[in-house]
């Protein structure tokens, strides 16, 4: 009896000090240091939110870099992956209709297969330069503007961090967003 | 692979080496009650705890009660959880104005997150309000954890310990290793998470108009405070559905690198802390490097298979389910990690990985996850086999086997045996049912041998306290969440009392000298041995239903089938 006691006492306890204390101490100090990132990094346009720079968007537009693939169609609540197998006759079919959409034999592989969050905001360097033609076939952009476009899709390019870790990448979003400064 | 890949790698071993002396001695200290570098500020808060909870620290516990603490603690924080969960849409702290969860899902989320496991058939931010992912899992985290390290800390003096019955006080390791390593670690893990991307605030979702002029909801959260510990405690269970593969869980390569370090972080240390408890801080490394041995085997046959184009997609890499800030390299490398602890927390999709490269996860999680492995649950899983290695190693030289200089006799081999084996036999017969039963077949999301490895793979991790998943399986069935949550008490509690057992016997052993015919535990032969004793015994269990899963699958790939 000693013993359920005093292990009910203690839970209430640890639960206070983990539960509550924690994650508010956390919360105070994300605020008053990372506020921006804290509250999920979020892109505001003339007051409106327009997104995060972390979460990915849909894009169709002919005019705009598209994303990876989405197999939960970009939602968020709840995120998810289609979790298909290497043998999947279903991703099998959807690599093919990703691959028509491109009109090209040659599309980056990153652009065929689907992210693991569904949201991812990157693309490789590789994607983004694929799309280029597109973008300027859309925009009707003069050579002076397409120079332009290929210097932004360059710059765009986020290289591994620290120099050593991760992939290089292109954030979309906002790859997107500065294709309006051309 | 290229040369940055194995820089990366290169990167991971090391600072995991670097670090293992240092957080083994702070735990050392920790677990005595010593003095370190925070303790001017924790002691007082140790003191208070003791104080408000009844707890008297000193006072030395036999096995049998030590256990009935460990039973008695954990099932209350179960059924807290549960109740937590079942009043969710009565309760504060709830933006989005989430029902509670049916009765089934919740059960097998609270053993789940009591039992260390953290598997997870609900997305977070669809399911779970911010109380009770702060005050149920945040919670749970912690404390699963530190019943962990409790229990290795309790095995390990009952093999120091002479003549005695006692093995330590539960309350004092369970206060000392939350307030001491735990929570530390955790703030400052925390807070770098947030500075990253990793969100952490109370706000309702966010709702944008994206370019495009859709309507997106941003979904917010106490989030980073909860995977601090989730990465920390070998827990892994996302505040997010996509857990690490989440951009609000995992931003950037950076956070990604820290959240891996953070899963064997403390498992690794441990094996230093026990060389220090031991007497001979070379048995803790000798344990160390057969779990990395069998880590960097594993590590590289996962990376291999990932790099191969698979031939039934048209040749493509294997990016499907992998995210592009972290490619091929770090979704292995993580892999490899969260499946070797007990972790189970994932930056990429498993189930979407290659047949080999699955398999290896898979292997980790069925070997007992004992390449660095739970935090404490790891070491005392290992030690389990170590036990195991110096009995037959008695058997080949007709001695009577000894570890640390005490007899290992029937019992302590018999405890072991059941140590090993139960979690096993509860792998193989709850995902055998499951393949056979349409309540089991009818939540497969891949046909063809794929099916068969999703079903062994949810059953392996669940009784393993894992926690990942073939992540296609839909698991949230009435079958799956009852099955699932008696697996995952059965693996937890059947490794978890016979440990205590076999240490409160050997507690209560003399020491005898070491002889010239005494098989030293420190050195290359014993190394050797004991990794062959861990691959006979997953081998000897797991390679028929191993075969009929990845293997088939991998063979087929190589021909272009597809299911």
């Amino acid at each position: 009896m000693k013993t359920i006691v005093t292990a009910l006492r203690l839970l209430l306890v640890l639960t206070l000090l983990t539960g509550v204390i924690y994650p508010l101490m956390v919360t105070g100090i994300a605020k008053t240091c990372f506020a921006k990132q804290a509250e999920g990094s979020l892109i505001r346009c003339q007051g409106v939110i327009i997104g995060s720079e972390l979460i990915a968007q849909s894009f169709t537009n002919e005019a705009c870099f598209w994303p990876r693939p989405s197999s939960a169609d970009f939602a968020t609540v709840p995120s998810g992956a289609s979790n298909q197998g290497p043998t999947n006759r279903d991703l099998k079919r959807a690599i093919g209709e990703r691959a028509a959409r491109y009109r090209d034999a040659q599309v980056p592989a990153d652009l065929l297969l689907a992210s693991g969050s569904g949201l991812d905001p990157h693309i490789s360097p590789e994607a983004a330069r694929f799309q280029m033609s597109r973008v300027t076939r859309a925009r009707r952009l003069t050579p002076g503007q397409q120079r332009r476009l290929e210097s932004l899709v360059e710059q765009s390019i986020e290289p591994p961090q620290l120099g050593i870790l991760g992939e290089p990448r292109v954030n979309v979003l906002k790859l997107n967003l500065a294709l309006d400064s051309l | 692979m290229n040369a940055r890949d194995g820089l990366q790698l290169a990167m991971y071993t090391g600072a995991l080496m670097a670090l293992t002396p240092w957080l083994g001695g702070h735990i050392l200290r920790a677990a005595n009650g010593e003095r370190h570098l925070l303790s001017r500020f924790l002691l007082p808060v140790e003191r208070l705890i003791y104080r408000t909870a009844g707890v008297a620290p000193d006072e030395e516990m036999r096995w049998t009660q030590y256990a009935l603490s460990v039973v008695w603690f954990n099932g209350m924080g179960l059924v807290l959880l549960l109740v937590l969960q079942m009043l969710q849409e009565y309760l504060p702290l709830n933006p989005q104005g989430l029902p509670s969860p049916s009765w089934h899902l919740a059960l097998n989320t609270a053993v789940s997150f009591a039992t260390n496991t953290n598997w997870q058939a609900y997305s977070g931010e669809a399911t779970m309000s911010y109380l009770t992912q702060s005050l149920g899992f945040t919670v749970q985290n912690f404390l699963s954890a530190a019943t962990g390290v409790a229990v290795l800390l309790a095995l390990t003096r009952g093999l120091v310990r002479r003549s005695t019955r006692t093995l330590g006080n539960f309350w004092a390791d369970l206060v000392r290793t939350t307030l001491h390593l735990f929570l530390p670690l955790s703030v400052l893990l925390a807070v770098v998470l947030v500075s990253q991307g990793v969100v952490q605030n109370l706000s309702p979702s966010a709702e944008a108009t994206t370019l495009e002029h859709a309507h997106q909801v941003i979904p917010l959260g106490p989030a980073a405070s909860q995977i601090a510990i989730k990465q920390l405690g070998t827990n892994g269970g996302g505040f997010f559905g996509t857990n690490s593969a989440h951009p609000f869980e995992n931003p950037t390569p950076l956070s990604n690198f820290l959240e891996m370090l953070a899963i064997l972080l403390i498992p690794s240390a441990l094996c230093s802390t026990y060389g220090h408890m031991v007497g001979s801080r070379r048995q803790g490394w000798a344990i160390w490097t057969v779990m990395m041995l069998l880590f960097l085997a594993g590590l590289g046959l996962a990376l291999w298979a990932e790099h191969q184009p698979n031939p039934a997609l048209g040749g493509l890499p294997n990016l499907e389910g992998k995210e592009t800030r972290f490619g091929i390299a770090n979704s292995v490398l993580w892999a490899t990690a969260t499946t070797g602890a007990s972790n189970g927390s994932v930056n990429a999709m498993h189930d979407s990985f290659s047949p080999l490269g699955g398999l290896v996860p898979l292997v980790n999680i069925l070997l007992g996850e004992v390449v660095f492995g739970g935090v404490g649950a790891g070491l005392y899983g290992m030690l389990m086999f170590v036990v195991l290695t110096v009995f037959m190693a008695g058997l080949l030289v007709g001695r009577t086997p000894e570890y640390l200089g005490k007899k290992v006799e029937a019992r302590e081999v018999r405890l072991a045996m059941i140590a090993v084996l139960a979690p096993c036999a509860i792998v193989l017969v709850s995902a055998a049912a499951a393949a056979v039963v349409p309540a089991g077949t009818g939540s497969l999301n891949n046909a063809g041998p794929h099916g068969l490895s999703e079903i062994l793979y949810a059953f392996a991790s669940m009784t393993n306290n894992n926690g990942s998943a073939f992540g296609g399986l839909h698991a949230a069935t009435p079958f799956y969440d009852l099955v699932g949550a008696l697996c995952m008490l059965l693996g937890r509690f059947a490794v978890i009392v016979p440990v205590l057992a076999l240490a409160g016997g050997m507690a209560s052993k003399k020491v005898s000298p070491a002889s010239t015919g005494t098989l030293r535990t420190d050195g290359g032969l014993f190394m050797i041995l004991l990794v062959g004793v861990v691959i006979i015994v997953g081998a000897l269990t797991f390679l028929p239903v191993l075969t009929l899963g990845p293997v088939i699958e991998h063979l087929l790939m190589l021909q272009g089938r597809v299911f």
